[in-house]
């Protein structure tokens, strides 16, 4: 269903290839393949548009080089295009008055309480005094909610479960915190729809009284053309600070994260995947090149890495290193690898960053017990066969397969996957690795 | 309004009133667009790319509409904007149509299921819980035995919600905590159906999203073991849309028609701004019928899907 964009690109752009310069003539198929593209991956309408014709306007006049697929040229500068238009840097929050009160809203389900544990759970990490406060008092059990999330993550939350005034609630939670020495108080409000009337006078009330230093829009990251319109009557009424992108998980594609930034003004702040609240990746700051990517279906490397970083042990990939380098690596260092990608989270998700595999994952079934039977068959290995898997024979291979529960072809399969690492490992050696660095710049 | 005469005029209005913003755009852009013209135009083809793609229909959706539109009007032609209008809302509600032989006109259980179980799946935040609660009063309100099972035992506080819920309702919730097995808390609910000769039961599930395998392969566990307690049940699955999600939904429904055989939709959340065009292409493509939209916070707006007013207040002009 949703093609590559650089897929589509190249379709159209076949009658371009050869004629050595981008033109108004031979760019409009084009640019009508980047407007839909944009469109499934719920870019608004006009905005949609108005990108495609700046993109055109900075893509006519540009050279197209013999050696570069010309809808990769376009790609790069759509996706420029689209970074720009999404703010190009990160945007901090204001926490300067004391204490700083940071109050959340958004349409119902968007994820604010969650959002708001998460948010708690990432200031006190910075050693800040954080209160929770509880102002929804509409959904049933949503007071309850943000109580069994702060338990989790370990910050006080306030509640007056009897009180049905969500302005007084807020209030007396200020003076609340002043008395108990919190420092920056985070305000989980109700959702509410931008048409109803009496709940954005409430909203726009509860801002009157307690003057927050940060407000935080809370929008669906699945949102399609709506979030415009939603973002903007919230936005008329309450003025927001910032945006929080929510449920940007695996194949969310985020368009309405462009067309906010795009008719608001205001910049993306945080992000936020899963419903765990002390998960480590379920909370991010905002990088625009990694959601431009995601728009576009081009994977996100960038979140990868970093995902990477947080995970990795630093010593364990420096020793690592050395075996690489010295040709050493084995089943132990295998095994090790497989318990680092454990960590990271979700193997799906963090598979389909990779840029061209989340189409091809579609029709995968890649979940975290895909690894077991690996596990299975390297802890049933003798620590000696692990070391040195040469010793590994039919007999040998009979009884890891035995203990292992799996059969003596798997066992085949990853001694094999294995041969052929190690030949790849020795090939980059060889090499000094920069065979195997691809020249992904097409302007060179 | 003649043709919707057994709609209750009261709902309608509340569904018009939801999707009102549409309609004053539509009729006065089509009706500029085509002044003075006798045939469809590059202009009226993009005006109509516009209202369908700005009400979440989706790009091939759209354009298939679009074609239908252009076929129909070869050999009809139109005069003015009422009756391509008219023409417009024929094709959509056809491509539905083509999936839904005959829309129910009120709440009601097929008369020799008993009890008749439904499962209730669907994202995080959609609106499930309230769903289930706002179904289970309307059954409950025609004279229906109704039992909820709290199959959502993993979100902060989901059972304590769908309990006061079931308290409003005042029907029984059978739950088992927070973090306890959904599938032993779904078996429970139909045997409790079952024994208690209710009309309905209705089980509560986790939000998931598509993407996590093993969750969603949980949805086929807790299907397998409803079936040890009644071997034909869930009568129905029910999968609930957010009706201001994009094209995200035609993802959800796939995935979660691979783990479990959705039977039927459910859109929420339409009394906002969003017009949940994206159901018009989930229910082409997946031949997956919309039972229930939600429209508002009332019991009363959970509201029997009717696909001829849907589109009509989609499409149609004030009068």
């Amino acid at each position: 269903m949703f093609k590559t964009l650089s897929n589509r690109l190249d379709k159209a752009m076949k009658t371009l290839k050869g004629q050595g310069r981008i033109t108004d003539v031979n760019i409009a198929a084009t640019m009508k393949e980047i407007r839909k593209a944009l469109m499934e991956a719920d870019v608004n309408y006009k905005v949609a548009k108005e990108i495609t014709d700046k993109i055109k306007d900075e893509a006519i006049g540009r050279k197209v080089m013999i050696d570069v697929k010309p809808g990769e040229l376009l790609v790069k500068i759509v996706h420029e295009q689209l970074m720009q238009l999404m703010g190009g840097t990160t945007a901090e929050m204001n926490l300067r008055s004391d204490p700083a009160v940071i109050l959340m809203t958004g349409l119902q389900g968007s994820g604010k309480t969650t959002f708001s544990a998460k948010l708690a759970n990432y200031l006190k990490k910075q050693g800040r005094q954080v209160l929770l406060v509880a102002c929804d008092v509409y959904r049933p059990a949503a007071i309850e909610q943000l109580k069994v999330n702060g338990q989790a993550i370990g910050v006080e939350v306030y509640s007056e479960p009897e009180n049905k005034n969500p302005i007084a609630i807020a209030q007396n939670s200020i003076k609340w915190a002043k008395e108990n020495n919190k420092k920056i108080i985070i305000i989980d409000t109700a959702g509410r729809l931008a048409v109803d009337e009496a709940m954005m006078t409430e909203i726009a009330q509860i801002k009157t009284a307690i003057q927050p230093s940060e407000i935080l829009f809370v929008v669906d990251a699945m949102t399609g053309q709506d979030a415009v319109n939603t973002a903007k009557s919230f936005n008329d009424r309450v003025n927001f600070d910032g945006v929080v992108l929510t449920k940007l998980d695996g194949d969310t594609r985020g368009g309405a994260a462009l067309s906010i930034r795009n008719v608001v003004e205001k910049p993306i702040k945080f992000i936020s995947t899963g419903e765990k609240v002390n998960e480590p990746n379920s909370f991010d700051i905002f990088n625009p090149d990694s959601i431009a990517r995601r728009i576009l279906n081009m994977g996100d490397v960038l979140k990868l890495v970093e995902i990477a970083q947080d995970a990795f042990d630093q010593q364990e990939m420096e020793k690592l290193n050395k075996k690489l380098r010295k040709n050493e690596f084995d089943f132990n260092d295998f095994y090790s690898q497989i318990q680092q990608i454990k960590k990271m989270g979700n193997l799906k998700d963090i598979i389909s960053m990779i840029p061209g595999m989340g189409k091809m994952l579609k029709e995968v079934e890649i979940d975290d017990f895909s690894l077991t039977p690996i596990e299975a068959i390297i802890q049933s290995m003798t620590p000696k066969e692990r070391n040195n898997p040469i010793l590994i024979d039919g007999s040998r291979k009979k009884r890891i397969a035995n203990g292992s529960g799996t059969s003596v072809q798997q066992v085949n399969n990853l001694i094999k996957q294995f041969q052929e690492m190690r030949k790849m490992i020795k090939k980059m050696n060889d090499s000094k690795g920069k065979r195997f660095l691809p020249n992904i710049n097409p302007f060179r | 309004m003649g043709i919707f005469g057994f709609f209750n005029k009261e709902k309608k209005e509340s569904l018009e009133k939801g999707l009102e913003k549409t309609n004053q755009n539509f009729f006065s852009k089509i009706s500029k667009a085509i002044a003075g013209k006798s045939k469809v135009d590059e202009e009226i083809l993009d005006e109509l790319e516009e209202i369908l793609i700005t009400s979440d229909v989706g790009v091939e959706t759209t354009l298939k509409i679009i074609e239908r539109i252009e076929a129909r009007v070869k050999k009809d032609k139109y005069l003015n904007a009422q009756e391509l209008n008219k023409i417009l809302k024929e094709e959509i509600v056809a491509l539905i149509t083509e999936t839904q032989q005959n829309d129910p006109t009120q709440f009601e259980l097929p008369a020799h299921t008993k009890p008749y179980v439904i499962m209730v799946v669907g994202v995080n935040g959609v609106g499930k819980t309230t769903t289930i609660g706002k179904l289970a009063s309307q059954f409950h309100q025609i004279g229906k035995k109704v039992v909820l099972g709290a199959g959502d035992t993993f979100r902060a506080a989901a059972v304590a919600q769908l309990k006061v819920w079931g308290e409003r309702a005042g029907v029984p919730v059978i739950e088992k905590g927070m973090n306890t097995d959904p599938a032993a808390v779904a078996f429970e609910a139909v045997k409790t159906g079952i024994d208690t000769q209710a009309d309905v039961v209705i089980i509560d599930t986790a939000g998931r999203l598509q993407t996590k395998t093993h969750l969603m392969n949980e949805l086929s566990k807790i299907k397998r073991v409803i079936q040890k307690a009644m071997p034909d049940a869930p009568h129905e699955v029910l999968l609930v849309l957010d009706g201001s999600t994009g094209q995200n939904a035609v993802v959800q429904a796939r995935e979660f028609t691979k783990v479990t055989e959705i039977t039927a939709l459910a859109v929420t959340k339409l009394d906002g701004t969003a017009k949940g065009g994206v159901v018009i292409g989930i229910s082409d493509e997946f031949k997956i019928p919309v039972k229930y939209i939600g429209v508002g916070e009332k019991i009363e707006d959970l509201q029997i899907f009717h696909r001829e007013a849907f589109v009509a207040s989609l499409l149609e002009s004030k009068s």
